[in-house]
């Protein structure tokens, strides 16, 4: 096997997966009850998919063009800091302004905490 | 930790003027030689070699990105079931950790494991607030998970 059949199979592998992973977390978007479950959908799928993505480009560029892009790999790095996160932030926000949490839901211990500190505003 | 390498910088400065040679290897060859001196008087210094630390914040990376791969594909077979049976839920989970930044590396990591999400973190910091996608079977072993996040921020922030 030569070095660029195995650089093709690497690149195809990773990007492959990041649709994938894209594609379910458009899925669970759509399939889920309530915001809290699609964040756990969008904070996690969506990463790993838009990672594998990159991570496929950069191979793809340092290995079959012999160019090195060093921005990619800070785009990694930033987009794991960055997006739990913003899954984070966007569940507060959510549950602050009293968003509901699906009929499901079995039990809640932040509700007499929020409950509590709006009546000592 | 920053004093030790900052010693370990200037042990290969001395290095590189001892030998006249101002190339890449030379330092590389006396960061090395600096490496085993501070290796040999570790006894001197208040805090643990700063190695250990580096290792462990090494091994932390390592969980994170086999956190997210196992979340994510957690996440992948629950959508991708015939019928929704899930139970969300949202519990109090207490930590030990006490710095900012320990607690914004847990939270993240948290954020990160399967079927877990951090909604809110109390005002002096000791609680956080999690949402769980299933509470029937995961709180347990989330528990578990959790501990060895917790273990192994201490483990890098010990001195």
């Amino acid at each position: 096997m030569t070095g660029e059949v195995i650089v093709n199979i690497l690149t195809i592998l990773f990007i492959s997966l990041g649709v994938i992973f894209s594609l379910v977390t458009a899925l669970g978007l759509v399939r889920l009850p309530d915001i809290y479950t699609r964040s756990h959908a969008s904070s996690k799928s969506a990463t790993l998919g838009v990672l594998g993505v990159l991570a496929g480009v950069f191979i793809y560029f340092w290995l079959a063009e012999g160019h090195f892009n060093s921005r990619l790999i800070l785009a990694i790095v930033f987009l794991f800091i960055t997006s739990p996160l913003s899954g984070h932030l966007i569940g507060r926000a959510a549950y602050v302004s009293g968003v509901q949490p699906a009929k499901e839901t079995a039990h809640d211990d932040l509700k007499q905490v929020i409950a509590e500190k709006k009546r000592n505003m | 930790m920053s004093a030790q390498i900052l010693l370990n910088f200037f042990l290969a400065l001395v290095w590189m003027f001892l030998t006249v040679s101002f190339t890449p290897s030379t330092f590389i060859v006396g960061y090395f030689l600096g490496l085993l001196l501070l290796l040999g008087m570790r006894r001197f210094f208040p805090q643990r070699l700063y190695v250990l630390r580096i290792w462990a914040v090494i091994s932390l990376v390592f969980l994170f990105l086999k956190e997210l791969f196992l979340s994510s594909v957690s996440v992948f077979l629950l959508i991708l079931k015939p019928r929704l049976d899930m139970q969300p839920a949202i519990f109090e989970y207490e930590t030990v950790l006490r710095r900012d930044w320990e607690v914004t590396l847990l939270s993240s990591l948290i954020t990160l494991t399967p079927g877990t999400l951090v909604l809110a973190v109390s005002d002096d910091q000791k609680k956080l607030y999690i949402h769980a996608i299933d509470a029937a079977d995961i709180e347990e072993a989330v528990k578990s998970i959790k501990d060895t996040f917790e273990q192994a921020i201490l483990e890098v922030s010990r001195s």
